[in-house]
């Protein structure tokens, strides 16, 4: 990624402004009034109901299994096993990104043979109701052989660990570097000093509020599928269903995602359970649900980030940043999925460099296979492990240099003038301004009487406060088909949209983008109305289905509006062009000497007889006396490809306050000033970033995903995994600066998943700047009270007036 | 299994059935009566996705059985107000942002309405504490907050509920 795309970014002209605007949401009074209709609301007549029979071991050998006892059960129609869908030829579900050497053991939707962590799929009923199914589960005899397992990613690493797969000797998937390996030495050896931080970015779950949910229906007539399913993006579904796992051929099967509640990641990915009732349908002739208990969501959605890391960070003593070396141990759980190699490399790797000008970076990550829950993309996906770990380690530095934490980043913040930027990582940074976005925030936090307080809560000992930073970059908007294709992604990442204007002028847009809670119904109407100058109530707007979209990539990594939005932008503009032509014929002038205003098309200085959009709508469709060789209707197409990723930015403060006798993190305050271009609509945004921050908060401060040795779930309920509350909250102080990408024509970045990768290395740093008071000087997350109160209570016993100065 | 007959208003409406005695009220709304605004995020009285009225109370619906709600009142977010006629607490959470997915939504504003009627005026700090058996992976609670704020100063400049419920 080397050249910088050309500008074709312009500020918008049209009179009547939708762009910009906090429009309420128009697909709320449906959720509102409890009418949506999400993937388990869906009822087919004559449905049966699968429940799963999981793996209670992490790692076992599969012997004889027994289904006589719960076949004997009213109402049970089948028990599957791995043996069925072997005989059936299903495939292994698939990889969608590989790296050179990468190992890819096999990844049955059912277990064949052997189990690798607690939740993988051992046997399925298929019954009439879903008690009876799952009383039928339990009756399953399966004569499983315990195997040791291991379920860290640096024990997995260790000699004589268990092996998880015999594909990958010594439970290495791939090792993987980036950046300049000797020049970084060098610059290490020119460097004033190094600060060290060793460091573990430990394992979340998702915890989407929506379980997962699969619907199957066959039609032997025509040999025709369709799947609703709790997904991102259905067209992925689709293909590697069809073409890798099941071999049914494309166009036979549909994939339609109703409305979903929340993504994050988790419902991007290829499941079992997908593939058991497409299996189970056609084999039983009825249609044929799953729906998951969060107990299941628990140990088979998809977990997020678990590294384990080693940095350097050489500087200068004015706190110059020289260079940057980091050794990562990746944890990618069971099995490979769908994008798991991308995340702990090109989404992690690659953004180490941040917002800073460092000459040179090393980065090595070794990706470990274990007998726990696969991990994959969770919201941010690499992002928020790079940041939190170059956020800390900056941290960490200017305590170590005696400089403020404000202060060692704005000495090294790449300036205004040098975009587009090259990173010794590999990206090229399209555009960006850092320095107003640290000033706005720091304003907005009253920082110099922050610190104040601090000191003074310090030196009576009466109150520990802390204040972090985050002065994070994201790469979003995936992104360059080309690009990501050398870098071993099987998925092309343009995507698509369709302008469908109707006789009466109405608009329909079907978008391959997905909306999970995003509002897409609203912003990208916002984008259509601004654009054809039509009411907002004109347009409606359609995703989440195979069967009447184009293809597409459907929405993750923050992409919908930088490449699903410009997608809608480059369509409309065809509309126009063809508009006027229309407009032109039926008023008789050039197309040239025509152009639109407030959304009727005249002849250029001429206010009167202008034609509006209905009258071309209308016409285009009549097609009564159109001259020889326009084509009727107006309908248009576009696939948009991006230039370059985009590149959002900004600062984040947290605000805590510990309480030094109890161990309690308490969120105080929080700034959130984010820079993603201009803004389709404000009021969205910012909903965006308040939800991202509160699960950056929540990994930080609450969540834990925890395994024992072998490799069991110790947190694999709500009361067990803490997540955030409404009183672990504050009210978000969130502000903007505008910065916007020169390549796209929006010129729009992404804000989806900045909350969450900024947000959690802000409050960690904030933790840590609380507790520097008793000479503590890292601590890994989760600041739970007891980890918080006993690092203090070390801390005082080893320095015993640390903390009472 | 031997199922028992139970007859429960929901809504304001006497709706009869006959169910098994282990199934649970939110099942029940969602499977039998086909309300299907109630929903399930955890089916451990975590999350609050399933909170309904009975009798007037919140009470998340996962917690109960169908059986016990025999000869009791139930509303749902299906009966607290509908496109047209919104609740002062549909209307706030609009206005607000109070919203993403849509998925704890009418756990939510079940959870809010219970506050509002014992509390009409809450202050921020009542307002979370009240929503502490609710989830929103979404929102960040911020604009959840914000609705709830929006929907007391509403009912408390004399915005009725506009629901079947509020008219009996
Ligand atoms: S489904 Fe009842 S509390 Fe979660
Ligand atoms: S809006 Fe998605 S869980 Fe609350």
């Amino acid at each position: 990624m080397t050249e910088l795309p050309d500008s074709n970014y312009k500020e918008p002209t049209s009179p009547q402004k939708f762009m910009g605007k906090a429009i309420k949401r128009v697909e709320d009074p449906r959720f509102l009034t409890g009418t949506g209709h999400y993937t388990d609301d869906i009822n087919l007549h004559g449905q049966l109901h699968a429940a799963m029979l999981r793996s209670p071991y992490a790692h076992a050998k599969i012997g004889a299994i027994d289904a006589s006892a719960a076949l004997a059960v009213k109402g049970v129609r089948a028990v599957l096993t791995g043996q069925d869908l072997a005989d059936a030829g299903v495939g292994s579900i698939p990889t969608g990104w590989l790296l050179p050497d990468l190992k890819v053991p096999p990844h049955p939707a059912i277990a064949h043979g052997e189990v690798n962590y607690v939740g993988d799929i051992v046997a399925v009923v298929i019954a009439d109701t879903r008690a009876i199914a799952e009383d039928a589960v339990a009756l399953i005899d399966v004569d499983l052989q315990p195997l040791p397992a291991v379920s860290l990613g640096s024990q997995a690493l260790a000699d004589g660990a268990v092996e998880v797969h015999p594909e990958a000797p010594g439970n290495v998937a791939f090792q993987w570097q980036i950046g300049d390996k000797d020049a970084t030495d060098a610059h290490f050896a020119q460097a004033d000093r190094v600060v060290t931080l060793k460091l573990r970015n430990h394992r979340l779950v998702p915890n989407a509020i929506e379980p997962r949910a699969s619907l199957a229906q066959y039609q032997a007539a025509g040999d025709e599928y369709t799947l609703w399913t709790t997904s991102q993006n259905p067209h992925i579904h689709r293909l590697l269903l069809a073409a890798f796992v099941l071999g049914i051929p494309e166009n036979k099967l549909r994939v339609i995602s109703p409305d979903v509640g929340g993504g994050f990641g988790s419902k991007i990915f290829q499941y079992p359970e997908e593939v058991i009732v497409l299996f189970a349908a056609k084999r039983l002739k009825r249609p044929v649900k799953w729906s998951a208990r969060r107990s299941e969501a628990f140990v088979t959605d998809m977990q997020g980030r678990d590294h384990e890391s080693e940095a350097e960070l050489a500087l200068m003593n004015d706190g110059r940043m020289m260079g940057l070396r980091v050794k990562t141990i990746a944890n990618l759980g069971a099995y490979l999925t769908t994008f798991a190699p991308a995340v702990p490399t090109y989404l992690y790797g690659t953004l180490l460099n941040g917002v800073y000008k460092f000459p040179a970076i090393h980065a090595e990550v070794t990706g470990v296979f274990t007998n726990t829950v696969p991990v994959d993309a969770y919201r941010g996906a690499g992002r928020p492990e790079a940041t939190y770990l170059l956020e800390r380690i900056v941290s960490k530095a200017a305590a170590e240099l005696g400089l403020d934490a404000s202060e060692i980043r704005r000495r090294n913040f790449i300036q205004p003038d040098e975009f587009p930027y090259q990173t010794p990582v590999a990206l090229v940074y399209d555009s960006g301004n850092y320095e107003p976005a640290l000033d706005k925030a720091l304003g907005m936090v009253n920082y110099t009487q922050l610190r104040q307080e601090q000191a003074e809560g310090r030196r009576t000992g009466q109150k520990y406060i802390g204040i972090g930073f985050s002065t994070y970059l994201e790469a979003c908007g995936l992104a360059p088909s080309a690009l990501v294709g050398q870098l071993g992604a099987q998925a092309g990442q343009w995507e698509s949209a369709v302008v469908r204007v109707m006789p009466t002028g109405k608009v329909e847009v079907l978008t391959g983008s997905h909306s999970h809670g995003q509002g897409h119904e609203t912003t990208f109407a916002q984008i259509v109305a601004e654009e054809l100058q039509i009411p907002m109530e004109d347009v409606s707007i359609i995703h989440g289905d195979t069967g009447k979209m184009p293809f597409g990539w459907g929405t993750y990594g923050s992409r919908s509006a930088a490449v699903g939005g410009s997608a809608l932008k480059m369509a409309l503009g065809k509309v126009k062009a063809k508009a006027t032509k229309i407009a032109a014929h039926l008023l008789e002038a050039a197309p040239e000497d025509v152009e639109q205003v407030d959304g009727s098309f005249r002849v250029k200085g001429v206010p009167e007889g202008g034609k509006s959009f209905f009258d071309v709508a209308l016409m285009a469709h009549l097609a009564h006396n159109f001259p020889e060789g326009m084509e009727p209707g107006l309908e248009e197409q576009y696939m948009y490809d991006p230039k370059n990723f985009v590149y959002p930015f900004g600062t984040h403060i947290a605000v805590v306050e510990v309480d030094a006798d109890t161990g309690k993190v308490k969120l105080r305050q929080y700034v959130a000033v984010d820079d993603c271009g201009p803004i389709i609509n404000p009021m969205i945004a910012e909903g965006q970033v308040h939800g991202g921050i509160a699960q950056g908060y929540g990994q930080a401060v609450l969540e834990e995903t925890v395994y024992d040795e072998d490799g069991n779930l110790l947190s694999g309920t709500f009361m067990e995994y803490a997540m955030p509350r409404a009183e672990d909250m504050v009210q978000i102080q969130v502000g903007h600066t505008v910065t916007p990408s020169p390549h796209n024509p929006l010129g729009v970045k992404g804000i989806g998943e900045a909350g969450t990768i900024s947000s959690t290395a802000a409050v960690a740093n904030a933790v840590v700047d609380a507790l520097e008071a008793f000479g503590i000087h890292h601590l890994d997350m989760p600041y739970t009270p007891e980890k918080v109160w006993r690092a203090i209570q070390d801390a005082r016993k080893s320095q015993p007036q640390a903390a009472d100065d | 299994m031997s199922t028992m007959d139970i007859t429960v208003t929901v809504n304001g409406e006497q709706r009869q059935a006959s169910v098994e005695p282990r199934m649970l009220l939110v099942h029940f709304l969602r499977d039998e009566l086909e309300l299907t605004g109630t929903h399930v995020g955890c089916d451990t009285s975590q999350c609050g996705a399933c909170t309904v009225h009975l009798d007037g109370h919140a009470v998340k619906s996962c917690t109960l059985f169908a059986v016990q709600a025999d000869g009791r009142e139930v509303l749902t977010i299906e009966g607290i107000g509908a496109v047209g006629e919104l609740h002062p607490l549909q209307t706030g959470f609009w206005e607000e942002h109070g919203l993403q997915c849509g998925f704890c939504t009418p756990g939510m504003i079940m959870s809010s309405a219970e506050l509002l009627r014992t509390n009409p005026n809450p202050s921020e700090d009542q307002i979370r504490h009240a929503l502490e058996g609710n989830f929103c992976r979404c929102t960040g609670y911020h604009n959840i907050v914000r609705a709830v704020q929006h929907a007391a100063g509403a009912m408390a400049a004399g915005a009725q509920p506009q629901s079947s419920a509020a008219d009996d």
